[in-house]
């Protein structure tokens, strides 16, 4: 079976035809949340689409301009729910910058064990919709299985399952429970198994080679010209990792790959993500073994009344994640700024997605992995 | 009773032949419905239980014994719900597109050979009868999509009637290589050929390759997975279908599923010898004393169902393991692919008939 992957080149027409106009969302099985894209589409052929975001904004940045700086974590849990852990973590950090506060090794070594946790149940869930999008609902399954590994490693941890308030400004809330290490690295011996599992039965079947291979391609120079990050970026090419590049918490101590293909397609983002799982596993594995004694937590002293600016940034499973906070010395934040990866990711769509079928466009919409609550705020 | 209602219509001056036809459509009415109907919910709760299995989870468990119940209480809540017309629809055609789509499917079950002596009509041109009502219910599809005045319902409607104009095609090359080995269009006649040998079998290649050919085809004719491109619910919200609620609904659920059946009962007839117990001419041969047994009524059912709900199960086991095809990719793998194969194939049958004659 021959199945050439390039959407068919326009015909002459000999009828009279009309574009027509298509709305998507916000309420559409593959818009992840409440997206709403505008179509225009020519028979099948998309040839132009217009994301329109909002429908799920929260004022959640005007929100922390009223909020002390403790009660701005667990706020943040609520933004991009599928990876709280690095908002948290984000945030957390940035008060430690204005505060110049030294995180003990304990708690940043905890701090990476639990981030790295995440990016893989961030990414399961990315492959289950993402499959899901393709037609493909048993790797759904699988995926979401395996996630409740972690989620169940995670409700040991910090008594939560989705928003996990686990990070504290200066440590973190709890050490690890009794037998938390020991079911973490099953989990590390376990998921390898399932990851080849899910390999056999989604990233060498032809139909779903067909589905991705030089489907919504971008450029390095075009994705660098947008601001994407994360596997997006790395899908192109551009060796550009934030844990490599700017190492904090314990990344500058575990031995990682940062994975890269060079095609920028959907098939490459998702070779990319598939490998990133595998190399989080890599750094579990390492911090379990590598996880120093002593504190977890620096308390900082007396009521926080930080003063300065500051830019914090982590590399969430969706990519660059940052926040620019402004503080004038008083109990909440003058301006808290955040920039999401997958609204940056996003916006690039009509690029990828000008020309493709309006089945590829739920291809490319599933690769770029967007988090409603991330994009909106 | 009987004798009541007669001397009835005969007071009303009605002839006998009211009450004959009356009684013969009633019955054929409640056997078709009682069975298709069934047929669609058993198949539905199997469709669950083996997904479930696939995805290792357990699928229903609560709605009666193993979950028995849960597709009847769900046919219930179908037909209980309110039964929306959008208000710019074609009111006429809305209705009766589901409505022309189940009754087609009923109609194929006339020349369903069940088992031995056991089809309701022998037609000399079984085969055709059913593809030919088998291929009408794109119309009922195309009507639903257009009625319907959504965009999305409208482009499932016209992706499926793209696609199951062109999967017809080499469904029928395929069932043409059967007629032409067998010689014949009747069903019966057709089974009774592969006492001894399966056209499964014959001319090794061949048949096999007729058999895969009709597989994939009619696949794609019940719209699944990996050619459900029509309903794709991931792309077209749920095609031709999105503005279908209730009763109207499950009238085209229950055509999906009997229409599944429907074509891999095709399939286990033409290519799988039917109801026809596989080696039981050698058995009966050799084993005399077991003939009447290997030629009842009863056991022939048997083995036609336990054929047929093989290829069932087949067709569902592929449906939770593929992706889905693009729409191009589709029509290419149809024009380009399995319809040279049919006629290749056709050919060579041909070919190898008159060589072997």
């Amino acid at each position: 079976m021959s199945v050439p992957t390039q959407a068919p080149a326009a015909v002459e027409p000999r009828l009279a035809t009309e574009q027509l106009t298509l709305n998507m969302g916000p309420q559409h099985p593959s818009t992840h949340g409440v997206l709403r894209c505008v179509l225009t589409i020519d028979g099948e052929i998309v040839r132009h689409v217009v994301p329109h975001i909002g429908y799920l904004h929260s004022s959640c940045e005007k929100m922390m301009e009223s909020r002390t700086y403790d009660q701005i974590l667990p706020l943040l849990d609520r933004f991009d729910y599928l990876a709280a852990n690095f908002y948290s973590l984000c945030a957390a950090r940035a008060v430690e910058q204005l505060l110049g506060l030294e995180v003990p090794p304990r708690a940043r070594w905890l701090r990476t064990l639990v981030c790295e946790l995440n990016r893989i149940a961030s990414h399961l869930v990315w492959l289950g919709t993402f499959a899901l999008d393709l037609g493909a609902t048993t790797v759904f399954l699988y995926a979401f299985r395996d996630r409740e590994y972690i989620l169940d490693l995670m409700e040991d941890l910090c008594g939560a399952r989705l928003t996990y308030n686990y990070f504290r400004i200066g440590g973190v809330s709890a050490d690890l429970p009794e037998h938390f290490a020991e079911q973490a690295r099953w989990f590390v011996d376990y998921f390898p198994e399932r990851l080849v599992e899910i390999d056999r039965i989604l990233t060498g079947n032809r139909i779903f080679l067909a589905r991705t291979k030089g489907v919504g391609a971008i450029s390095a120079e075009q994705a660098i010209d947008w601001g994407l990050s994360g596997p997006m970026l790395r899908a192109c090419g551009v060796d550009f990792d934030l844990r490599r590049a700017h190492p904090y918490e314990a990344y500058g101590h575990v031995d990682f790959d940062v994975i890269t293909r060079s095609a920028g397609d959907v098939l490459a983002r998702y070779e990319v993500r598939m490998d990133e799982m595998r190399e989080c596993l890599k750094i579990i594995a390492q911090v379990l073994d590598k996880l120093p004694e002593g504190d977890i937590r620096t308390a900082p002293t007396g009521r926080l009344r930080p003063q300065g600016e500051t830019y914090s940034r982590v590399e969430s499973p969706r990519g660059e994640l940052g926040m620019y906070v402004v503080a004038q010395g008083e109990a909440t934040p003058y301006r808290w700024k955040v920039r999401a990866p997958s609204f940056c990711n996003l916006a690039p769509l009509n690029v990828m997605a000008e020309g493709c079928l309006v089945a590829d466009l739920v291809a490319i919409l599933g690769s770029v992995d967007i988090v409603l609550g991330d994009v909106d705020r | 009773m009987e004798q009541a209602l007669q001397q009835w219509l005969a007071n009303h001056g009605l002839p006998q032949v009211v009450y004959d036809w009356g009684k013969m459509l009633l019955v054929a009415a409640v056997i078709a419905i009682g069975f298709v109907s069934l047929t669609a919910l058993w198949l539905i709760y199997l469709e669950r239980k083996v997904s479930g299995h696939i995805q290792d989870r357990l699928g229903p468990m609560r709605a009666g014994p193993k979950g028995l119940l849960q597709t009847v209480y769900d046919a219930i809540k179908l037909l209980l719900k309110e039964d929306i017309i959008p208000r710019q629809a074609d009111r006429l055609l809305f209705t009766l597109a589901p409505l022309a789509v189940v009754t087609i499917a009923v109609i194929v079950f006339v020349t369903m050979p069940f088992g031995r002596k056991l089809i309701p009509a022998d037609l000399n041109l079984g085969i055709v009868f059913m593809v030919a009502f088998s291929s009408v219910t794109v119309l009922g599809i195309l009507v639903a999509g257009w009625s319907s005045n959504n965009k999305w319902s409208l482009l499932g409607g016209l992706r499926s009637g793209a696609q199951m104009l062109s999967y017809e095609i080499p469904m029928g090359l395929a069932i043409l290589t059967v007629v032409m080995a067998t010689g014949s269009f009747r069903i019966s006649d057709i089974i009774a050929a592969q006492q001894n040998h399966w056209n499964l079998w014959r001319f090794p290649v061949l048949g096999l390759v007729a058999f895969l050919v009709y597989l994939t085809a009619a696949v794609a004719e019940v719209n699944r997975l990996p050619f459900d491109i029509p309903e794709a619910e991931s792309e077209l919200v749920a095609g031709f279908h999105t503005e279908y609620t209730g009763m109207k609904f499950a009238l085209f659920f229950l055509s999906e599923y009997t229409n599944t059946f429907v074509v891999c009962a095709i399939a286990a007839t033409l290519f799988l010898g039917g109801w026809g117990l596989p080696f039981g001419a050698a058995l009966a041969e050799h084993w005399p004393s077991l003939k009447p047994l290997i030629e009842s009524v009863p056991l022939s059912v048997v083995v036609f169902f336990a054929k047929t709900y093989a290829l069932i199960l087949l067709v569902m086991w592929v449906r939770w393991t593929y992706p889905r095809l693009r729409v191009d990719q589709l029509m290419r793998f149809g024009w380009k692919f399995l319809i040279p194969i049919g006629f290749g194939n056709l050919i060579l049958m041909g070919i190898a008939m008159v060589l072997t004659q």
